[in-house]
């Protein structure tokens, strides 16, 4: 274990080191922020300057400040969302898998189904009745993406399932749920893994555009995605305030991208596959 | 084959069938009170009784759907709520506008698309290859909306080359309207051609590990030869399904680009009825969205087993 971090290579350790930073800051926002989310502390749209880092926005708050706020509505939906999405997706494929039959058919159509409706219109005409709560918007993100993994874990189990040693497993008489947590989830552990980096960014840019179609996060609350609808205006005026989080988004997609990659390596390295 | 054919053509329709159910649950069952969302949490009860039976919630959900349904079989979409609007007649002028708006996208992106597939193949692991692959990653990290801001600032704010909005009338000739949706085209090439380059440089590469490519090189062809000549043929059928796959992610991806560029089209009439809570408006954008998204699928299906030929020659 401490022989294979030791091997970190340099691209994985900026990806972590920059995730890492993005979830410190998310986590202790209220401490690190120089001003309140809401209050206005400056003229509208001032350019950069010692006392304003990034510069302010479209009513004259500290810019930095709101990113900083607003990374940490993205970054905790989005992680709420993909823990939830990765939890019933694969528990429900394992489930599928191992009970079979009518089970395993009728929840492959059903999320077939799911998957023919795009989701961004999915979550649009279910938005249009229910108001848009954090909790709401987790349980749309989490549900349409659950799809998703669902047919992920699905095809990786399916192949473990056939293996010699769940065919012991069941010979020597374990329960269902032995088999699932014991046998297929530890094998079925490394693609998921890389997996979750994915969905996670998916989640990232899936919530900034549901805030920027005004659909998302609220006021007085912001995130990256309602930075740019609330900025959108001054562009026009030569005013680059909107495309702050464009590079906090970028930035963060790319780090966890380059730590996924890596635990693919690793994990492929580790049964024997190609380096 | 035909066997096969019928089968996918009506798995289609069966999705376009379950897909207007999907909807109509999604708004209808889901807790929370259409009335109450247009008239306000401050809303008499009378009134609230008022609405609910003008719009007829008070009928089972089953005749509601029914008389949906039936509706859209005879070209009839409802009325809009927020301003009594025929939604038919709204649709068939902004649909035009995307479809104007895709159709642009769509004739730049492919044949790009494919050409830089084959660049990056036949300069793979060199720069060429590994210049087409950081762009196009960098593209698919971001979201679209933050591409055509990008794209907005960069060229009409800072070069001033075309207008930073997109609006289009029907008065104007079709190379104004052209230079008004230039940007937008733009940005849907860029999102889409991302996606659509990999998968055809997957698709090509997949095809070059093959026995007969290596009797290509070892008789002596270059590597353009080989790849025009041998690899491209038999690549057509995956290339053919990985352009009608991002056809219809060009769907999703007209929602935001629309309302960036402020383009009077499908996409914006979604996403404003939606903040309005305009339900009939609402199901019957999405339904059209679904439609032409399942459409392009199922095409895309029924392309892949028509080019395959050991189906189509079935032993």
């Amino acid at each position: 274990m401490i022989r294979t971090l030791r091997k970190i290579p340099a691209s994985a350790l900026i990806g972590l080191t920059i995730t890492a930073l993005y979830f410190v800051i998310a986590v202790f926002a209220p401490l690190i922020a120089p001003y309140g989310l809401g209050e206005v502390v400056g003229k509208v749209w001032e350019p950069a300057s010692e006392k304003f880092w990034l510069g302010t926005d479209n009513i004259g708050r500290d810019l930095l400040t709101r990113m900083i706020y607003g990374g940490r509505t993205t970054i905790f939906i989005a992680t709420a969302a993909t823990i939830l999405s990765f939890t019933v997706g694969s528990v429900l494929a394992f489930m599928a898998v191992v009970i079979g039959g009518w089970f395993d058919v009728l929840m492959s159509r059903f999320v077939d189904l799911i998957m023919a409706i795009p989701g961004l219109i999915f979550a649009l005409v279910i938005l249009s009745v229910v108001p848009a709560s954090i909790t709401v918007l987790i349980m749309v993100m989490a549900f349409l993406d659950a799809t998703r993994v669902y047919r992920l874990s699905r095809s990786v189990a399916e192949s473990i399932y056939v293996m010699d040693y769940i065919e012991v497993a069941k010979l020597r008489g374990e329960k269902t749920g032995w088999i699932v947590t014991r046998e297929i989830l530890p094998n079925a552990l490394s693609p998921l893994v890389s997996e979750l980096g994915l969905r996670f960014i998916f989640m990232v840019l899936y919530l900034s555009t549901l805030s920027f179609l005004g659909l998302g996060i609220q006021p007085p609350s912001t995130d990256w995605g309602a930075i740019v609808k609330e900025n959108s205006d001054g562009l026009v005026y030569g005013i680059p305030a909107a495309l702050a989080p464009a590079i906090a988004i970028a930035t963060l997609a790319i780090s966890v991208n380059l730590v996924a990659d890596w635990v693919l390596s690793l994990t492929t390295s580790l049964k024997g596959g190609r380096q | 084959m035909l066997k096969l054919l019928i089968q996918r053509l009506s798995l289609g329709l069966m999705l376009l069938v379950a897909s207007t159910v999907l909807i109509f649950v999604g708004t209808s069952i889901l807790p929370g009170d259409v009335a109450q969302a247009i008239l306000g949490q401050s809303a008499t009860p009378e009134a609230l009784e008022n609405l609910r039976q003008e719009m007829g919630l008070n009928d089972p959900a089953l005749t509601r759907y029914f008389s949906w349904v039936g509706g859209i079989l005879h070209g009839d979409l409802g009325t809009a709520l927020t301003n009594g609007a025929d939604i038919s007649a709204s649709i068939a002028r902004r649909l035009g506008n995307t479809l104007f708006l895709a159709f642009w996208a769509a004739i730049i992106s492919v044949p790009l698309a494919i050409t830089l597939g084959i660049l990056s193949v036949r300069f793979r692991n060199r720069w060429p290859d590994k210049l087409i692959s950081a762009v196009t990653l960098a593209t698919i990290s971001l979201p679209e909306f933050i591409i055509g801001y990008f794209v907005m600032f960069l060229i009409a704010v800072k070069l001033r080359w075309v207008p930073s909005v997109s609006l289009i009338n029907d008065g104007m000739s079709l190379a104004e309207k052209l230079n008004a949706i230039a940007l937008p085209v733009i940005v849907l090439v860029f999102v889409v051609l991302a996606h659509m380059m990999r998968m055809t440089r997957a698709a090509i590469l997949n095809v070059m590990e093959s026995a007969y490519i290596e009797t290509a090189e070892l008789k002596g062809l270059t590597g353009a030869q080989v790849i025009v000549g041998h690899a491209l043929p038999n690549a057509i059928a995956p290339i053919v399904n990985v352009v009608m796959l991002n056809l219809a992610y060009l769907v999703v991806g007209v929602v935001v680009v629309e309302v960036v560029f402020v383009y009077p089209g499908m996409g914006q009439y979604l996403v404003d009825h939606v903040s309005k809570r305009d339900v009939p408006v609402v199901q019957a954008a999405g339904l059209i969205f679904a439609s032409v998204y399942i459409l392009l699928n199922t095409a895309a299906d029924l392309i892949a087993i028509v080019s395959n030929p050991r189906l189509r020659h079935p032993k």
